[in-house]
């Protein structure tokens, strides 16, 4: 079975800010800061996780709710940085 | 400043149980112990001399034998009040602070609460009206916890007295935890213990056969918002408070042993210090604690002003692994969970005074609630700048400027920043505005509560059951102001002076003495407009001010340092003590049942491999272990044992 990009994402988040509390319905499009799931240091957490694992550089424009701030938006994010990468 | 505990009913075996009530608190009275035993009555007393050292022995009686005391603290106005007294036709037998207070109440019943200057908890044993009545000071500097078994009512400073009283038992209270791991500290009268109650500050418990009544006898408050502020000239408000605060230190230097100081090399202990240099005869001896991390460490700040002082300075150093060893014997203290780690350098500071052969000192504490000095204060006024225009990108920039010290805070882009503290749909009318982000940071730690835990509290909210307890005219005060009552009435004596405080001083028989405490500094603190308090994003500006030709420039000109120490990382990785490790194994949790053992072992890891965890990673594994030293060291078996033998 083939491990999806938001597979990967879930899993970290279940993981390390969840610390393995698989019961928790994480949705993929809930908000990771209104729902208590990350704070400003997990925000650096999370930028490490998407570089050391897909390969992606970020630059600080990229580090905004807009692209973080729920499963479905890192998932897409990293599609996204993935496709221009691959261009 | 001592302890006591005592009791209000008919029991049997009342000499052994006071006997043993005591032994548990002498810590807090190294010097002497005394009892006081009728058939409906007791209190025992364990006392540290510092005021009328041979002539002050207690339970303390007065003249007629129908009034006995039981006293911990001191009253700092007590040489005024004598005179007063003498002037009336008082005769008096010692030259005791404590023996004020019985003629005192003996010509103006609790009414004489309004009249003490003081750090106080008491208990009088009024055999004229067979009544027992308890009181504890303003701010809560003292502590005082009381509970009920068949029908009699026992009390004590330390709860450790009151679970030698056969059947009481130690139980940890959900909510209370529920409370700690929201706001840092459960609402008093509850405490982490089920069914024991402590007397709020600023109040007064009578007990008499037939009920038992608490009443407040003095309340924190501010001037209506819209209210044209009285004082309106800042040069005289300056000079005002310098004189206001120069009478509590002089206030607070009397004992009859050396008064010592605390120096953390901030505003506030400064000017404590340099204050109380100007009226000790000898050497002021000044104490602080050093830390081996740089964001930490203020020694540099702690070196010149007690340079500038002539000071004889000492330092205890908080190594790496410091406050894991002592963090055991602060929670024994501290009788309570707690989700920081910022008590056990001050339980080794005042074990460096007690090694100095002192019993007093003079703290800064309380300066921050009083004056506004905490980022809290400036970071709610930043919230409510961004709020009204929640489009800005400039605004949110703000933030990086309130926490230079928080290295991942300052990498945040200008839409994170906004979104943690809630700039955009902030409520500007929720009651605790100023606090929110804290709570909701903190309890985001509750993720680690176990299912069984969850299901008790059935959806408790802390946070809510704090507004319900708000005074009516709170939202007519200014932002500000609300901000400060939350901080003044709650935190302060359920955590700092508590945790941070009494407890941790105590634990080596030493008294700590608040100056910025004193109640009239209090009361003139609330008069004054916020602006003179937070003007801009300048924290005590007053204060700066009054201290003008205090200090050195650099000292009174500094932005302030949050007093902080190192948290998870103090307890895991190389050396990691065996205690943590047994304590925090998938076994120990599962068997405390509060915490969900597997999340926790994960978290036990996350802190070895990523040192720099942030805020609610650091509080959950603090609360964590410190709510399972907690369990081991009041609810064990072997415990309960040991309690019953």
């Amino acid at each position: 079975m083939m491990i999806t990009i938001k597979d990967k994402v879930r899993a970290f988040i279940v993981d390390n800010f969840l610390f393995g509390d698989t019961s928790y319905e994480l949705a993929d499009t809930a908000s990771l800061i209104e729902n208590d799931i990350i704070d400003s240091t997990a925000v650096v957490e999370l930028v490490a996780f998407i570089e050391d694992n897909f390969g992606i550089a970020m630059v600080d424009s990229d580090i905004v709710p807009a692209n973080l701030d729920s499963v479905d938006r890192i998932s897409s994010f990293i599609k996204a940085k993935a496709e221009t990468l691959a261009a | 400043m001592c302890g006591f505990g005592g009791y209000f009913g008919s029991i049997r075996d009342a000499e052994a149980l006071l006997a043993r009530m005591i032994a548990a608190i002498a810590h807090r009275g190294p010097d002497e112990q005394g009892k006081f035993v009728t058939p409906d009555a007791g209190l025992g007393h364990a006392r540290l001399s510092v005021i009328g050292i041979g002539d002050g022995q207690q339970p303390m009686s007065d003249v007629s034998g129908n009034l006995t005391i039981a006293f911990n603290g001191e009253i700092f106005n007590y040489l005024e009040l004598r005179e007063g007294l003498i002037a009336k036709g008082r005769r008096f037998r010692t030259s005791s602070d404590t023996e004020v207070i019985l003629h005192l109440y003996d010509e103006m019943g609790e009414d004489c609460l309004s009249l003490l200057n003081g750090d106080f908890a008491f208990a009088i044993w009024d055999n004229r009206h067979r009544r027992m009545v308890l009181a504890r000071d303003r701010m809560g500097v003292r502590p005082l916890f009381y509970t009920s078994k068949d029908g009699v009512l026992y009390f004590a400073s330390e709860i450790k007295a009151l679970l030698k009283v056969p059947g009481v038992s130690a139980e940890i209270d959900p909510i209370a935890l529920d409370q700690i791991f929201t706001l840092w500290a459960p609402i008093a009268p509850r405490t982490a213990f089920r069914n024991i109650h402590e007397l709020e500050p600023a109040s007064v418990l009578i007990a008499t056969q037939e009920q038992v009544t608490v009443k407040r006898y003095w309340h924190l408050d501010y001037p209506h918002r819209d209210a044209p502020s009285k004082v309106t000239n800042e040069d005289d408000a300056a000079d005002e408070l310098q004189a206001l605060l120069t009478d509590a230190v002089r206030l607070r230097m009397r004992a009859d042993v050396p008064v010592g100081s605390y120096l953390s090399g901030g505003l506030d202990s400064s000017l404590v210090s340099a204050l109380a240099a100007g009226m000790t005869p000898r050497r002021l001896q000044t104490f602080s604690v050093t830390f081996d991390s740089a964001e930490h460490d203020e020694s540099a700040f702690q070196t010149e002003m007690a340079s500038a002082l002539g000071a004889r300075h000492r330092t205890v150093a908080c190594r790496a692994g410091d406050i894991a060893g002592v963090f055991p014997e602060v929670i024994r203290f501290a009788e309570r969970p707690i989700i920081r780690t910022a008590p056990a350098p001050l339980y080794q500071l005042s074990g460096l005074v007690r090694q100095a052969g002192l019993k007093v000192v003079l703290t800064g504490e309380g300066a921050d609630e009083v004056f506004a000095g905490y980022d809290v204060f400036r970071e709610a006024r930043v919230r409510r700048f961004c709020g009204r225009q929640p489009a800005s990108r400039m605004r949110p920039q703000l933030f990086r400027r309130l926490y230079p010290y928080l290295p991942g805070l300052q990498q945040q882009s200008v839409e994170y920043l906004s979104a943690f503290f809630g700039t955009g749909n902030a409520a500007l009318d929720d009651p605790l505005f100023s606090h929110r982000p804290r709570f909701k940071t903190t309890a985001a730690a509750k993720i680690f509560f176990s299912g069984d835990l969850r299901a008790t509290l059935k959806g408790y909210d802390a946070a809510e059951d704090l507004v319900s307890r708000l005074p009516q005219a709170f939202s007519l005060w200014h932002p500000l102001h609300q901000a400060q009552y939350l901080e003044t009435r709650f935190l302060l004596p359920g955590y700092i002076l508590s945790s941070q405080g009494d407890r941790m001083a105590m634990a080596h028989g030493i008294e700590g003495r608040f100056p910025f405490l004193d109640h009239r500094l209090v009361e003139f603190a609330g008069r004054l407009p916020p602006e003179m308090k937070l003007k801009g994003l300048v924290e005590k500006h007053i204060l700066r001010k009054a201290a003008k030709h205090l200090l050195p420039t650099a000292i009174r000109e500094r932005t302030k340092q949050p007093y902080r120490a190192p948290e998870a990382r103090s307890f895991v990785g190389a050396g990691e003590l065996d205690y943590v490790r047994d304590l925090l194994s998938e076994a120990s949790i599962a068997a405390g049942g509060l915490f969900n053992a597997k999340a926790v072992a994960n978290l036990h890891e996350k802190c070895r491999t990523q040192p720099a965890s942030g805020f609610r990673d650091n509080a959950a594994f603090v609360g964590i272990l410190s709510t399972q030293l907690w369990q081991k060291n009041f609810t064990s078996q072997e415990v309960s044992a040991a309690r019953a033998a």
